[in-house]
């Protein structure tokens, strides 16, 4: 007999449609699975066989064939499991056919019958949506993912409950909707004292989206400013929570609980971070840090201990805001729009602007230092901040401003720049081309610190960009020693 | 590409115990320039921001007062005189420690192209020659040999920039250096030089006086920050209760009419 059981595969984010066909026929006891099913797939055979025993069902003791079509779509991973096993149960008669065929199924068996959650229960929740079926049957705990793509998720624990349900002997447990209320990292700017420069800087960046390049001597509180920047961005809108956590269920990051990303993502990748790993890629066509940083912040610590190659990939998702990863047998797009933060030292030995300490570095070793960074990627940062080691006395001064005050304005600032954004008056005008003689700015260095001034005047609540909005802008030039 | 011969050497150069047998020139700059009253203005390769722009001002000042700069086109404070210098409508020239078609460091390739245009490269060695760590001091003495007087920014104790004093000392020449903080490595070399009897040097005006030449007046300034200088954006928010937005845009324009400069944080007057 013949049966067949509906999922998706994600080649990328984009949800395809594979259909599990079981047939099971006289013949010597065997069990084949083809359908192009990599080694995870394959090592379904073991889990299926183990799960429909321990549910107290019969394994079809014939020759059962299953098939995953379209046979050219390469599948990966374990979430085949649950359709396989519906689809020999269905194909050896012990659940109705017709209604499997009404359901999308996904996840991964325990030996004990049980359900696992897999990876992108989201995307196939979207494909089953797309393909016009109302209910997806997946574990119990992806239910509150599942249900955000606007499907009913039918959760189930066990196998022998998702029998139970198909045969209509059995009702699901109701699962309890996700909250719509994700929280937010307990980090506050309030924890920062003093470095006023740098506080203005990551105020300037949350409210018009501008990368930004903290340097200083270590222990100064570049990364506890940068990891404080999510804090003073707004929520994401509803589409955008969406995209993310689209995102990241691909990547297996999704809180089962708050599965929604309500706002702006955080990554921090450690700096051996390889190119695959930033920009997505790798044999199963993962999305990569700058992707899961997908309208939110990537954070690149001791940006100049990176490898050049991961540095450089990044060119690409800065300028177009999504990254092609491109293979022999096509390519996949992965949204990759995110707000890039760096922080480096200022020398190899990281004592360059400390007065405290004495630098031993040569100069070679800082040229060669500096140089790994390059002049093209440096480009990219709108705001670059030095900031010296603090005194003493700065850090005995109390907290400092809050997120809450400091996120206030940036979503005021941001609205004011996506309604009317402020323009150049003939004076500011004036003091940029001033500037772009006396300071030799390159054409982009001038379209930088023009885009920056008009943050300033959006923060400002100034209608017109005035003069005084550029000259601040141009304190947040990139040094030309690193520039050049 | 041309040369000059023992002969014709500018005499100052010519007057040393062991003048070059060619000198080779680069530039658009007329020969003439090489006798004209020249300063020496070396020092530390991994200088200090300090060090920048003192080395920056003062090749400012003594090349628009009418002093040729010279120095060794190396990084750190030897390019900054150069710099300085090519900010003015005066001249300066870089000695090189390589053959005079070289341009080493490679990182100051557009510096030279930039002295070409109006100024010289020199060189004692011919067109092809590898830079070596021996032709370095080499090259010293023709910097020091060039110029009535040398003036040394900032120096480790064992810096190349001493080997230039030296040569400028034995051959009679003034030395002037800069002071620096007593617990700074990189003033390790200037302050034995002060405690051996150089010239404290405060302004290029020390310098020019001994030239019989008269620093140009500097641009009367009143902005209250620079009294305050040198010191952080975040220390001037603080002595002056202004926003840092305004304090960043009162440094913005202070540097842009070249009256203050940044380096790795902290802001110093150029004056």
């Amino acid at each position: 007999m013949l049966a067949r059981a509906v999922t998706f595969a994600l080649v990328g984010l984009e949800p395809r449609r594979v259909e599990v066909e079981a047939h099971v026929q006289s013949g010597v006891p065997a069990f084949t699975l083809v359908g192009l099913a990599d080694r995870a797939c394959q090592e379904a055979k073991q889990r299926v066989r183990s799960g429909i025993k321990s549910a107290q069902l019969e394994w079809p003791g014939n020759k059962s064939t299953v098939n995953l079509a379209p046979a050219e779509l390469k599948k990966e991973g374990s979430g085949f499991d649950l359709p396989i096993a519906l689809a020999l149960l269905a194909a050896s008669g012990q659940i109705p056919r017709e209604r499997l065929g009404e359901h999308a199924s996904c996840g991964e068996l325990a030996l004990d019958g049980r359900l696992r959650r897999v990876g992108g229960v989201l995307g196939v929740a979207e494909g089953a949506r797309r393909a016009g079926l109302e209910r997806i049957l997946c574990a119990y705990d992806a239910c509150a993912e599942a249900a955000l793509a606007g499907v009913e998720p039918v959760g189930v624990r066990h196998l022998a409950e998702a029998v139970a349900y198909l045969r209509g002997e059995a009702e699901p447990p109701e699962f309890i909707a996700g909250n719509g209320k994700p929280r937010r990292a307990p980090l506050d700017l309030a924890d920062v004292r003093g470095q006023e420069r740098a506080r203005r800087a990551l105020e300037l960046a949350a409210a018009g989206r501008h990368n930004l390049l903290l340097g200083g001597p270590p222990g100064i509180g570049k990364t506890m400013l940068a990891r404080r920047l999510p804090s003073i961005l707004p929520p994401l809108e509803e589409e955008a929570a969406l995209e993310v956590t689209r995102i990241h269920s691909v990547a297996g990051l999704i809180d089962p609980e708050h599965p929604l990303i309500g706002y702006p993502p955080f990554r921090a990748p450690h700096h051996s971070a390889s190119t695959a790993a930033i920009v997505g890629g790798g044999p199963r066509l993962r999305p990569g840090e700058a992707s899961l940083a997908h309208r939110g912040v990537l954070l690149l610590d001791e940006l100049a201990e990176f490898q050049r190659p991961a540095l450089e990939a990044l060119r690409q998702p800065l300028e177009d805001g999504e990254i092609l990863v491109a293979r022999a047998a096509g390519s996949v797009r992965f949204p990759a729009s995110f707000q890039l933060v760096g922080t480096m030292n200022l020398c190899p030995c990281g004592a360059r602007g400390d007065p405290g300490a004495q630098c031993t570095c040569s100069a070679q070793r800082i040229a060669r230092y500096r140089d790994r960074l390059s002049r093209a990627l440096l480009d990219r940062f709108d705001i670059v901040v030095t900031a010296p080691r603090p005194r003493a006395s700065e850090l005995q001064a109390g907290r400092g401003e809050g997120s809450d005050g400091v996120r206030a304005r940036v979503v005021a600032a941001r609205l004011r720049l996506a309604e009317a954004p402020p323009s150049r008056t003939p004076a500011a005008d004036e003091l940029l081309t001033r500037a772009v003689e006396g300071l030799r700015l390159s054409g982009r260095g001038r379209a930088k610190v023009a885009s920056v001034a008009r943050t300033i005047a959006a923060l400002a609540e100034a209608g017109d960009v005035e003069p005084e909005h550029v000259a601040e802008a141009l304190a947040y030039r990139a040094p030309p020693d690193l520039a050049t | 590409m041309s040369f000059l011969r023992r002969h014709e050497l500018p005499p100052l150069l010519r007057a040393i115990h062991d003048p070059p047998r060619r000198l080779y020139l680069r530039g658009a700059g007329d020969t003439e320039m090489l006798s004209r009253p020249a300063v020496a203005v070396v020092g530390a390769r991994a200088c200090s921001p300090y060090g920048t722009q003192v080395a920056r001002m003062l090749g400012r000042e003594l090349a628009a007062a009418g002093v040729v700069v010279v120095s060794g086109l190396a990084r750190g404070v030897d390019g900054e005189a150069h710099r300085g210098a090519l900010e003015t409508d005066g001249h300066t020239v870089a000695v090189l420690g390589c053959g005079i078609d070289r341009n080493y460091p490679a990182g100051h390739a557009a510096l030279a192209q930039a002295i070409t245009e109006r100024s010289l490269l020199v060189s004692e060695y011919e067109p092809g020659v590898e830079p070596a760590p021996w032709r370095f001091p080499a090259r010293n003495r023709i910097v020091a040999g060039l110029c009535a007087a040398t003036v040394v920014v900032e120096a480790r104790e064992r810096s190349g920039a001493l080997i230039t004093a030296d040569f400028a000392l034995e051959e009679g020449r003034e030395v002037f250096t800069v002071p620096g903080e007593i617990t700074s490595a990189l003033s390790g070399g200037t302050n034995a030089l002060l405690r051996l009897g150089a010239t404290p040097l405060t302004s290029a005006a020390d310098v020019l006086e001994g030239l019989g030449l008269e620093a140009q007046p500097r641009p009367a300034t009143t902005h209250p920050l620079l009294e305050l200088l040198p010191a952080t954006a975040d220390e001037l928010v603080r002595a002056t209760g202004s926003t840092p937005g305004a304090i960043a845009a009162a440094l913005a324009e202070l540097e842009l009419s070249g009256l203050a400069a940044e380096g790795d944080g902290t802001y110093r007057a150029l004056a």
